[in-house]
């Protein structure tokens, strides 16, 4: 039976358990004179009576399909013969897929040879009763969580207290994902890149000025060993980052500027949307903009600015070389991509400048711009520093735009012409595909994740401290 | 001594007239300067909004001109005869004959018998490779489907090469310089192309194949299906995963969480969850879903999960937003009228902020829906040809679909990653649209 149709059956059981914790309250009530002499609904009681039976059986099978892998891989292990247990971790592991292969009928036991015969039918066996026994036994548990929980429907039983308890403390299980979610983030990362820094000092890769992960399969290949400086990486990020910012930020806060306080409420109602469908486009859409409308009209710009130096002798223009992915591609497209974040950060600091300030400047003859320069702007300037780094660290991140749009070649260059990689670039093109775990070009990518995170986690704490900060003086 | 004493005062006078004018001009130099920095900060201003708005329709047209051409296909009506003798079937075989026939070479000698003149052997496979690679499956498919039209001459209507489809579309009957000329055709299927079209076999309907089939290699069978489907399991699993959770959080922070460390804390870890790169959530699922938990890669289950912890922070903040909007008279009269706070909740404020929460769901689902990065990572970028039939098959989604075909060099993939995208924004733009439509209908201020 699969997994969907048991997890139907339990719903299924729980439906009919609400039905009879109605019915039998309404039951125990009739004697009594009615259902206002209960303790409570018979709604509470037939919820009751659901949760008796849901709450066991999808524990069970939860608990069930995430263990039963390991017990059962750690019982066909001990069936082992008794030479394969001197063998390291990897081999333990590749002679357990082959055993796996083996019993689900691909490839033959002649291969891995006859003393694991009693391995794979341990596994076969072991696999058939999992699979029998965990159904049987989620619907025992439904049935005797059901019995449970008839047991409690009594008139003097406040069902009402039970279900509540158990709604608080589900609303708090919720709320803990989040923590959750953090704590496996940065355990994920941290753990990977523990490892990998026991391959590869920590200094080297942080000061290290070459970035080139490939591992040779045999030693004695060229450049065999790979090098993990990330200064090129954090460079091109900052390149892409620093040209989407020259973008975003004027041009984001000039239109929040003038949205907020120049537009009308028309005007404001038409375009603030439309600079809004901005945000909503996917970053894959940008990607394939950057990298076959954008980057392609850059390059032939860039070569016939470079034709004209050549007939008119002027040298360095003459020797201008356009990338075809090149970093100003990516940091352009980019750049549209984050103005309406900056416009709609910056727009809502502004509005929070009270008007009395700009009430004050305008009574002492100043005009609207010089309002803005000189009073709203550096009132409001905190929490627009804040909004940029949030706008920083959104770049920093940004992944698909660069993948499609910036080149692989990890080149330690500021020139915005030239192909440059990113941090989110290596980690995409390090995992893609197959990978073994092992390995430090692997785990150079949770490496760079750990990088990654830390930094944007940075930006957003300071970004934040400093628009409260901000925030609390009109408060 | 009295002429003196007027001259002096009247030069006295005549200075501070002359002060007073100088000091108007300046002032009227001072005021036009001002005024022009005004009239410049404004034009700034314009020019902001008008870049942002050229951006906006620029990145629209761009993709709709290289997109449209893909929601046509060219198709060539040919005559066929199911030739009994050279497939050795009869209207009678079954099934496994038919499958077992040779339709390859059938195919290939229909198509010699109708071009005799063609000898050379590079000449007869650029024939050949004028139609679809499928098409001798596609004809048995025909046979199979009713074995009675062996022996018959029918039409058949070729799906075109995508090299074919292309130039037809594009460059052929067009009065194009050489440069601008698009095609990968030799001289030899041109002409084959002007002859067909001037027969009047060769026709361009609507692209129903880039609806109803999945990934192919061949651009001209390729289509979306696939993608859309794994997409849709993918948004379904996220959507059941995310809206209780997110709403039972944001329940438990605005209405039952007490004020400790721990409420703090969570608080926090939303708030920095919302800004963590999207590709450090592929990471997480590598390491944690895959890795530790063994689930299987490449499956809509998965993708679900990782997005699902992706849009949380997003539908907490505006479920969040949506409760504190509940104004506490409400809440008053439910206490006072002897409910439990958990009766206020579930019975009054829900309802009230459900229209916000739900457009707060439905704005994290297109977020979802548009999302890419942590989805390479979990291997679904995976060449699936396969419709997936449920979350626990390997499926790809349509964002990723469409960075699979940008890849491609063909030009009739570019196309179809355009149209791809148009279909990813339409359904985006309806999304979004439905969210706004919620909220102006049925959110309600006090």
């Amino acid at each position: 039976m699969n997994l969907s149709t048991l997890l139907l059956i339990i719903l299924a059981g729980s439906a009919v358990a609400y039905f009879i914790g109605y019915t039998r309250s309404q039951q125990i009530a009739k004697p009594i004179g009615g259902v206002r002499n209960l303790a409570t609904l018979p709604t509470y009681y037939a919820s009751m009576m659901t949760l008796w039976a849901l709450i066991p059986a999808l524990l069970l099978v939860f608990f069930w399909s995430v263990l039963d892998g390991s017990i059962i891989d750690s019982l066909v292990k001990s069936s082992f013969p008794e030479e394969a247990k001197q063998f390291s971790e990897e081999n333990l592991g590749l002679i357990m897929s082959q055993v796996s292969n083996v019993a689900s009928g691909i490839g033959s036991i002649d291969v891995l040879g006859q003393e694991y015969a009693p391995a794979v039918d341990r596994l076969v066996s072991l696999t058939a009763i999992s699979q029998r026994a965990m159904p049987l036994l989620a619907v025992c548990v439904l049935v005797l969580g059901a019995l449970m929980g008839f047991r409690a429907v009594r008139a003097t039983n406040n069902a009402r207290y039970t279900v509540e308890k158990i709604f608080n403390v589900a609303l708090f299980v919720c709320s803990s994902i989040a923590i959750f979610t953090t704590f496996g983030i940065v355990f994920s990362v941290l753990f990977e890149s523990i490892h990998f820094f026991q391959k590869v000092p920590f200094f080297d890769f942080l000061l290290g000025t070459h970035w080139s992960p490939q591992i040779a399969i045999r030693a004695d290949q060229a450049g065999a060993s790979g090098s993990f400086g990330v200064i090129p990486l954090i460079v091109g990020t900052l390149l892409i980052s620093l040209i989407a910012l020259l973008i975003a930020v004027p041009v984001g806060l000039m239109s929040a500027i003038y949205l907020s306080e120049y537009a009308t409420s028309k005007t404001r109602s038409i375009v603030k949307p439309m600079l809004e469908i901005l945000a909503g486009v996917p970053t894959v859409v940008y990607g394939f903009f950057a990298a076959l409308t954008v980057a392609p009209a850059i390059r032939q710009y860039g070569d016939k600015l470079r034709d004209w130096g050549a007939d008119n002798d002027i040298g360095w223009l003459a020797n201008l070389a356009v990338s075809s992915e090149s970093a100003l591609a990516a940091g352009i497209v980019m750049g549209v991509m984050i103005i309406p974040f900056v416009s709609s950060l910056s727009d809502d600091v502004i509005n929070a400048v009270p008007q009395s300030l700009r009430d004050g400047s305008y009574g002492l003859g100043a005009t609207q711009s010089e309002t803005i320069k000189k009073v709203i702007f550096p009132a409001a300037l905190p929490g627009i520093v804040g909004g940029v780094l949030l706008a920083a660290s959104r770049a920093i991140g940004e992944t698909m735009i660069v993948v499609m749009a910036a080149g692989l070649a990890a080149n330690l260059t500021v020139n915005p012409l030239e192909a440059v990689t990113t941090v989110t670039v290596q980690i995409v093109t390090l995992l893609v595909g197959d990978q073994e775990f092992d390995s430090a070009k692997t785990l150079a990518a949770f490496a760079l994740g750990l990088f990654l995170f830390v930094i944007t986690l940075a930006l957003n704490v300071i970004a934040l401290k400093v628009v409260k900060r901000y925030r609390e003086q009109y408060d | 001594m009295t002429n003196s004493t007027n001259t002096e005062a009247s030069t006295a006078i005549n200075q501070l007239f002359e002060d007073r004018t100088l000091l108007a001009k300046k002032r009227a130099v001072a005021r036009k300067r001002r005024n022009r920095s005004e009239q410049r900060f404004r034009w700034a201003g314009r020019l902001s909004i008008a870049f942002g708005i050229a951006c906006v329709l620029f990145l629209f047209t761009d993709i709709i001109s290289k997109g449209i051409g893909a929601f046509t296909q060219t198709y060539v009506d040919v005559e066929i005869t199911f030739d009994q003798e050279t497939l050795g079937l009869n209207s009678q075989s079954t099934e496994d004959e038919i499958k077992a026939a040779s339709f390859g070479s059938f195919y290939k000698k229909a198509l010699r018998d109708k071009y005799p003149e063609i000898t050379g052997r590079t000449e007869k496979r650029q024939l050949y490779a004028m139609f679809t690679s499928d098409m001798p499956l596609i004809l048995r498919n025909m046979v199979v489907a009713d074995p009675s039209i062996m022996g018959s001459t029918k039409i058949i209507s070729m799906i075109a090469d995508d090299d074919f489809d292309t130039y037809y579309k594009h460059s052929y009957g067009r009065d194009l310089d050489e440069a601008e000329q698009i095609s990968r055709l030799s001289d030899m299927q041109e002409g084959l192309v002007d002859s067909l079209a001037k027969s009047g076999a060769v026709k361009t309907k609507f692209n129903t194949i880039l609806f109803t089939n999945s990934d192919s290699r061949e651009p001209e069978l390729a289509g979306i299906k696939g993608a859309i489907v794994g997409s849709i399991l993918t948004l379904l699993v996220t959507l059941a995963l995310s809206f209780p959770i997110a709403v039972a959080t944001a329940i438990y922070l605005e209405e039952f969480a007490p004020t400790n460390r721990i409420t703090d804390f969570i608080e926090v870890n939303i708030n920095n969850l919302a800004a963590v790169p999207s590709v450090i959530f592929g990471l997480l699922g590598l390491a944690i879903f895959i890795n530790f938990f063994g689930m299987p890669r490449s499956v809509p289950l998965l993708g679900g999960f990782v997005l699902t912890l992706m849009t949380l922070p997003t539908i907490i903040i505006s479920s969040r937003a949506a409760i504190k909007a509940v104004p506490p008279s409400i809440r008053e009269a439910a206490l006072g009228m002897g409910a439990s706070k958990v009766q206020t909740v579930i019975h009054h404020v829900l309802p009230l902020a459900m229209p916000g929460m739900l457009t707060g769901t439905i704005i994290g689902m297109a977020q979802a829906l548009g999302e890419t990065a942590p989805l390479l990572m979990i291997g679904m970028v995976a060449f699936i040809v396969d419709v997936p039939t449920g979350i626990t098959d390997p499926a790809t989604v349509l964002p990723v679909q469409i960075f699979l075909w940008s890849d491609s060099p063909e030009r009739a993939f570019v196309e179809k990653t355009s149209a791809a995208i148009m279909v990813l924004l339409t359904f985006l733009i309806c999304m979004n649209s439905f969210a706004v439509w919620l909220r102006k209908r049925l959110e309600r201020r006090w």
